[in-house]
């Protein structure tokens, strides 16, 4: 009988984090940025119905690289645990925080299990807040760390060279259109100095979890004609709330002590508006 | 959320079982005691807060779902500002009456059913689905009812698909019906649907269909004492909703003001409201 290898714990642990980042290094980058109104989310996806930025809750999104079965099964669980907390207490008692806290638990216990496989994902959990400096944005990677990052985060393959253009060019304060330009730019950017690609918005996924919004769920997509206005630079894209506008957020989830004040529900948004 | 009894803090299996875009199923699955009428009751008979009157009309853009303010408790008057008109999501919205606490409980879990569907599959359900998903949450009510504390609501909505307004009623048991034209439910349900009968045109406007179902109520109200009329002293009125390819909308305190001052008005000339012709 022959006696196994020994591995010292070091050399486990090392060998799982490489795993794990092979694998999110093979996919296509998701940046998420700070901009005036809130935080928006740029993804590049040829995919209209697999998302790699999704609504959680009122204030919450979570955007996701690497492995789709996996980050998928993590944000079905994050939408019931923020449905079944805010059930249980009260929409304002669902926070990014306790989001990412859960995530990092479940992320870390199943890098160290010797049982199972890492998970090759990396998360972003965010939270618009009141004002600029309420937003929160935390990124998780598959040990089961948190980070909590300022203004901007990129994560998935080329994360480093995006990041750093990003961080040379974003400022606060910046409009809709200034955020989504900047940030597809730098996903267009290629990492190895050649000329950068030209993305349309058909290879692209952008969502925005927007504090002007009135509506209770502040998360909203930006599709088609839309996303193809705001890419343009036309600032006036910013505002339209028309037909190509999507999102899932409108009188829905009002709880059932809602609207006692007697004051108007807003208008919902217009058909074709839930986002496939 | 609950005590996880393998020492990490890692999601319960519950969370990441894919499979199921109802949150209904996954409370089955992870915590079935937080489940509307799943609670054993004990023996006996409680009073507690009923509430009374909704009714519902389609009119030429949408639908109208309104209801009257008041909660009874036997013979007292339990609140006189309740609220038992809610939006279920942005096309739909549901009018409870029955026992208000379960009530308002089941409109909870209603939204949560639907917006958890929404954001889990990225889609809507049909308005059809929507009612379905109703009728399970009133049968699981069943034993409830038995023992008195029945719910009863009333779904309304806009059905993109087919471009027009529609009505759903409900029995104790789940039972479900779609009324065509308009619709009552409670205990002044027979006064308000007897003043429809004469009063709804399909070509109403929305305007005119608001006006329509206060109308309702106050001959509800007029008839029935658990169903409370617009109360001018304390500025309470009834509860309007329109719902139109435009979505979900709440007339503004305002607004039903208006309608119910100037109903009110009237009827202190005609106390017994507007003359159907009779031929």
């Amino acid at each position: 009988m022959s006696t196994p290898f020994y591995v010292s714990p070091q050399q486990a642990m090392a060998d799982r984090a490489e795993y794990a980042r092979k694998g999110i290094a093979r996919g296509r980058s998701v940046v998420v940025l700070t901009y005036a109104d809130g935080i928006v989310f740029v993804a590049e996806n040829t995919s209209r119905a697999l998302h790699k930025v999704s609504e959680i809750y009122d204030k919450i999104a979570f955007a996701a690289v690497g492995r789709y079965n996996e980050f998928e099964n993590l944000r079905i669980g994050g939408v019931r645990y923020a449905d079944l907390r805010g059930y249980t207490y009260d929409r304002a008692d669902v926070t990014a925080r306790g989001l990412a806290n859960v995530y990092a638990q479940t992320l870390g216990t199943i890098f160290s299990s010797v049982g199972e496989k890492p998970y090759e994902v990396e998360l972003i959990v965010a939270e618009v807040g009141r004002t600029g400096d309420d937003d929160q944005i935390y990124r998780l990677t598959p040990d089961g760390s948190v980070v909590d990052e300022k203004n901007y985060v990129v994560v998935g393959g080329n994360a480093d060279s995006i990041g750093n253009y990003l961080g040379q060019r974003h400022r606060s304060g910046f409009s809709l259109t200034e955020a989504v330009k900047v940030a597809v730019d730098s996903l267009a950017r290629d990492p190895n100095g050649g000329s950068p690609r030209s993305l349309t918005p058909d290879q692209l996924e952008v969502a925005v979890l927007d504090r002007q919004r009135f509506q209770q769920r502040k998360f909203k997509r930006i599709l088609g004609g839309q996303l193809a206005r705001l890419l343009d630079g036309d600032e006036s894209a910013e505002s339209d709330d028309s037909d190509d506008t999507g999102g899932t957020g409108g009188t829905g989830g009002s709880n059932g002590s809602n609207g006692s004040d007697g004051t108007e529900k807003p208008a919902a948004t217009p058909p074709g508006d839930s986002d496939q | 959320m609950e005590a996880n009894t393998r020492g990490t803090g890692r999601l319960p299996a519950a969370f990441l079982t894919p499979g199921s875009s109802s949150f209904l199923d996954f409370l089955e699955a992870h915590r079935p005691e937080l489940i509307p009428g799943r609670r054993k009751l004990p023996e006996g008979v409680i009073e507690a807060p009923h509430g009374t009157t909704i009714v519902a009309a389609v009119f030429a853009g949408g639908v109208v779902l309104a209801g009257d303010r008041r909660a009874t408790m036997g013979n007292v008057i339990a609140q006189r500002d309740m609220e038992k008109v809610f939006p279920a999501d942005e096309y739909s919205a549901v009018g409870v009456a029955g026992t208000a606490g379960l009530a308002i409980e089941m409109v909870r879990m209603f939204q949560l059913e639907l917006e958890h569907y929404e954001k889990i599959e990225g889609t809507v359900l049909s308005l059809e689905g929507k009612a379905n998903r109703l009728t399970t949450m009133i049968r699981g009510n069943l034993g409830m009812a038995m023992q008195g504390l029945a719910v009863v609501p009333m779904f309304a909505g806009y059905d993109l698909d087919l471009g027009r307004g529609r009505i759903f009623t409900y029995d104790v048991t789940g039972g479900r019906s779609e009324e065509r034209g308009f619709a009552a439910t409670g205990s002044g349900s027979v006064f308000a649907r007897g003043s429809m009968k004469k009063l709804h045109r399909e070509d109403l406007t929305a305007e005119q269909a608001a006006t329509m179902v206060v109308q309702a109520l106050y001959d509800a109200a007029d008839d029935d004492s658990a169903t409370g009329g617009p109360d001018l002293a304390r500025k309470i009125f009834p509860i309007v909703s329109l719902i139109t390819e435009d979505g979900f909308r709440r007339l503004t305190e305002a607004e039903v003001a208006e309608i119910a001052v100037s109903i009110t008005d009237q009827r202190l000339a005609h106390p017994n409201g507007p003359q159907a012709p009779l031929l």
